[in-house]
């Protein structure tokens, strides 16, 4: 009795604030992470759900739900399972495109709802703060080495990875790739001189790049980073050269986007539609795109999905040069 | 002093009325799964980690090792009254605990088994705050190699001192390790036996095939046994613990002994078990009159005890500070630091000052808390065993396979941790000890993965395992350990040799 009794109290309360045929979640929501705990994708999801709840965008409470297992396939299989379940959204990046390309992932983001584009995140090349102070410098050293310079980074056949494929082929110089499980990782084997360099996410480099203990050489994108508030003692983000002006032609720039699983409602993808366009006018938003120096972007509909299908082309031609194509 | 100041301002993050609460929460869980025959540290820790999921990680901890700390205490109780050691590591306890409470000794048992738990885990917290800073600093030095040397050292110091047969330990950790390379291989970005299965592509995981194997077969191995619990009354009056505790200096000997064992035992691991025996051993040995051990001598509740403590508490620290666990427990622990995104490994005590500190202030809060409240609430526990069997085994199970489900929210877990609990059952069955099976579990693909980005970095070169002094240390013990037996042989026979020349 006292069950139904809260169910038309929670109806009235919908048909009031909303009126028309809105749809609302009736559960509470699960936003999966296709990464381990404390990664750039977890510490997005928890922004938003601190965003979501802070502001009061949602009745129903959010959960941050991981799913890094597999390198994150198994977020991607999840959601594929979930077809027609409004409750799940996935944060995504580009392991939709990449993991079942080169683990032969039976995945499709096509077979997903794309709901936005909520932000893109750089790529940065990172030395010790010991190493070579400029990208020609790091570069000639690498030439001259007797063993190949070592860059760490995240998984193996993936955007790190891709990443030091085109700069050997940019350069000339060779790298022993070496695929640590978590940008946290690599950071912390750079700083230990374990490894020449990396290609960390600003996020992920973050905090030993204001401890000194590493140097930003370039960042992987075509113009500089908007930020210009000082992050460590002397440097803001704005303050790294992009690798074209330092003579590396490299560009690379990733998704994080928003996907509910496939066959749900237009109701309900509009429901997510309009969720994440307010989160992303948060103050919460705005303060974790520059503390993590993310491209604020927002896209949705046919604008997302011709963003989705260039990128898709994009980097499937990038990890077929690289050879990172399973057979 | 720099330790000093750090461990009060663990304790300041800990004396809220919420984490005491937890404390106590944990402590009563864990004494409570420590007297039930078939729980126990691990098993008992494995079940309620989903419970600490939703919680951040310094309350998670803390609640966890208050169950681990309760689970130490509560392995006494049964030992001593019903001759039933809830542990593998209470085995020593009974054989001078069980004849005190015949003789109608038994308080005395139970407050010598707490206190002497008390000491040796004080003992162990001690030394860990003393070496973790010195830990810390060093923790930039491990790269790839660093990494394999030391799993390569736990890997050998099992199978080369450990108690079972050789071929045994092998066994079991083969097939710990051929399982853990089920799902996504990091280093090539491929799936390996998967067998085109979504379920598989997750892996096997460490904590599922651990509740299985423990739990699981644990109430098997006991409905087929068709345990009969019988026990004897238990009350410790004021004036037991009292005079308990003025005899306590004249066992210092043995306290110290017990102690120095438990912590090396605990830090290599040896493990509490181990230390256990060696403890009881060694004070036999020592002792001026040991045809009484075993008669009901209190020297033998202490020894084994603090021992056992010693080395529970001290696996934690190569457990936080190399990410390497000391025992089961501290296994299952490991995987829990996981979840909550805390790297085990050098640097936590570098970017997680805060949890680490916690973590070692809650082991001396939790140990204080933990001895008041297992001295009085004894008589509670004891009625726990006068519960039939059969009411109580459904119950476990109901609560492992729960516990199974929560960890990745899927069907398919509980199937694989029933499987696991069968071969559990068959592994006890014919004596293949278990604790390497999970061990190579939980550290198989970290070994694997430290193993081939060594030979990435250095163009496939075995020498970078002998690179600089950290690693080829490492490595050379690592390898003197397998062999271990055939040294100490070795050293025996060349040892023979020479005494009666020189004589």
């Amino acid at each position: 009795m006292r069950k139904i009794t809260k169910a038309a109290v929670a109806l009235v309360a919908a048909m009031a604030s909303f009126p028309a045929a809105a749809w609302e979640p009736t559960k509470p929501v699960e936003i999966v992470v296709a990464a381990g705990a404390g990664g750039a994708s977890d510490q997005m999801a928890r922004m938003m759900q601190a965003a979501i709840q802070k502001n009061n965008l949602m009745k129903q409470p959010v959960v941050v739900s991981l799913k890094g297992g597999a390198s994150g396939a198994e977020a991607l299989i999840y959601m594929k399972s979930s077809e027609g379940d409004p409750n799940k959204v996935l944060i995504a990046y580009s392991l939709i495109y990449m993991l079942p390309l080169s683990a032969k992932i039976p995945f499709n983001w096509r077979e997903l709802t794309p709901v936005s584009v909520v932000a893109m995140d750089q790529f940065v090349l990172w030395d010790n703060i010991e190493g070579p102070k400029t990208v020609k410098d790091f570069i000639a050293a690498a030439k001259t080495a007797g063993s190949p310079f070592k860059m760490g980074g995240t998984g193996s056949k993936r955007e790190d990875h891709v990443l030091t494929v085109f700069m050997e082929k940019r350069t000339g110089a060779k790298f022993s790739y070496l695929p640590y499980k978590s940008g946290g990782e690599a950071a912390t084997q750079l700083v230990g001189k374990h490894t020449e360099s990396n290609v960390n996410n600003p996020s992920e480099n973050l905090e030993v790049w204001r401890a000194g203990q590493v140097r930003a050489l370039c960042v992987f994108d075509k113009e500089r980073i908007a930020y210009t508030t000082k992050v460590t003692e002397t440097q803001s983000w704005n303050d790294i050269p992009t690798c074209k002006e330092e003579g590396l032609d490299v560009q690379y720039l990733m998704l994080r986007a928003m996907f509910l699983p496939g066959k749900v409602t237009p109701e309900q993808k509009d429901f997510y539609v309009d969720l994440f366009k307010k989160v992303t006018q948060t103050a919460e938003y705005k303060d974790y795109m520059e503390k993590q120096a993310l491209k604020p972007v927002y896209l949705t509909g046919p604008e997302m999905l011709k963003f989705l299908e260039e990128d898709d082309a994009l980097n499937k031609s990038l990890m077929t040069e690289a050879g990172f194509v399973a057979q | 002093m720099e330790a000093f100041g750090l461990l009060m301002h663990g304790f300041v993050v800990l004396l809220t009325w919420k984490t005491i609460a937890l404390m106590m929460v944990g402590l009563v869980l864990g004494i409570f799964v420590g007297v039930l025959p078939g729980l126990g540290g691990p098993n008992g820790v494995a079940i309620l980690l989903p419970l600490t999921f939703t919680m951040d990680p310094t309350s998670a901890i803390v609640m966890l090792s208050c169950i681990y700390w309760g689970a130490l205490f509560g392995g006494a109780i049964t030992s001593i009254l019903f001759n039933i050691p809830g542990e593998a590591w209470s085995v020593a306890t009974t054989f001078d605990g069980y004849p005190m409470a015949q003789q109608g000794r038994a308080a005395e048992a139970l407050t010598a088994a707490f206190t002497s738990s008390f000491i040796g885990s004080l003992v162990a917290v001690l030394l860990i705050t003393f070496l973790a800073p010195m830990i810390s600093s060093f923790a930039l030095k491990f790269g790839p190699p660093e990494f394999f040397a030391v799993y390569l050292l736990t890997f050998c110091s099992f199978v080369g001192l450990g108690r079972e047969a050789k071929h045994k330990t092998v066994i079991s950790m083969s097939l710990g390790l051929l399982l853990a390379g089920v799902g996504m291989d990091t280093v090539s970005g491929t799936l390996r036996m998967t067998f085109g299965s979504n379920e598989l592509l997750r892996g096997i995981n460490f904590l599922v095939a651990v509740i299985g194997l423990f739990g699981i077969s644990e109430i098997l191995l006991t409905m087929e046994e068709r345990l009969a619990l019988r026990g004897h009354a238990a009350a410790i009056s004021l004036r037991v613990v009292l005079k308990v505790w003025k005899d306590l200096p004249r066992y210092w000997a043995t306290l110290l002994r017990s102690s120095f064992i438990g912590c090396w035992l605990g830090i290599t691991p040896g493990g509490a078990i181990a230390a256990s025996f060696m403890g009881y051993n060694l004070a036999k040995r020592f002792s001026k009159n040991p045809e009484t051990f075993g008669k009901g001598r209190i020297e033998g509740v202490f020894a084994p005890e603090t021992a056992a403590h010693a080395s529970g508490t001290a696996a934690l620290l190569p457990m936080l500070a190399l990410g390497i666990p000391g025992s089961g427990t501290a296994a299952i622990l490991l995987g829990g630091l996981m979840v909550w995104g805390l790297n085990p490994g050098p640097l936590l005590f570098v970017e997680h000052k805060d949890f680490v500190w916690g973590l070692i202030a809650s082991m001396y809060l939790g140990n204080v808390v933990g001895l008041v409240l297992v001295l009085t609430t004894v008589p509670i526990f004891a009625s726990i065993l006068r519960v039939p069997f059969a009411a109580v085994a459904p119950m476990i199970v109901v609560s492992c396979a729960i516990g199974a489900y929560a960890i990745q929210n899927a069907m398919f877990d509980i199937w694989l941790m029933l499987g696991f609990g069968v071969v559990g059952y068959v592994f006890k069955k014919i004596g293949i000890p278990l604790a390497p099976f999970t061990l190579a579990l939980v550290l198989g693909n970290r070994a694997e993965d430290a193993f081939r980005l060594s030979m990435i970095g250095s163009g496939g070169s075995m020498k970078v395992f002998w690179s600089n002094g950290l690693v080829g240390t490492i490595t050379t013990l690592a390898i003197a350990l397998l062999f271990w037996p055939v040294l100490d042989k070795a050293f025996g026979s060349i040892g023979r040799l020479l005494r009666p020349a020189k004589a």
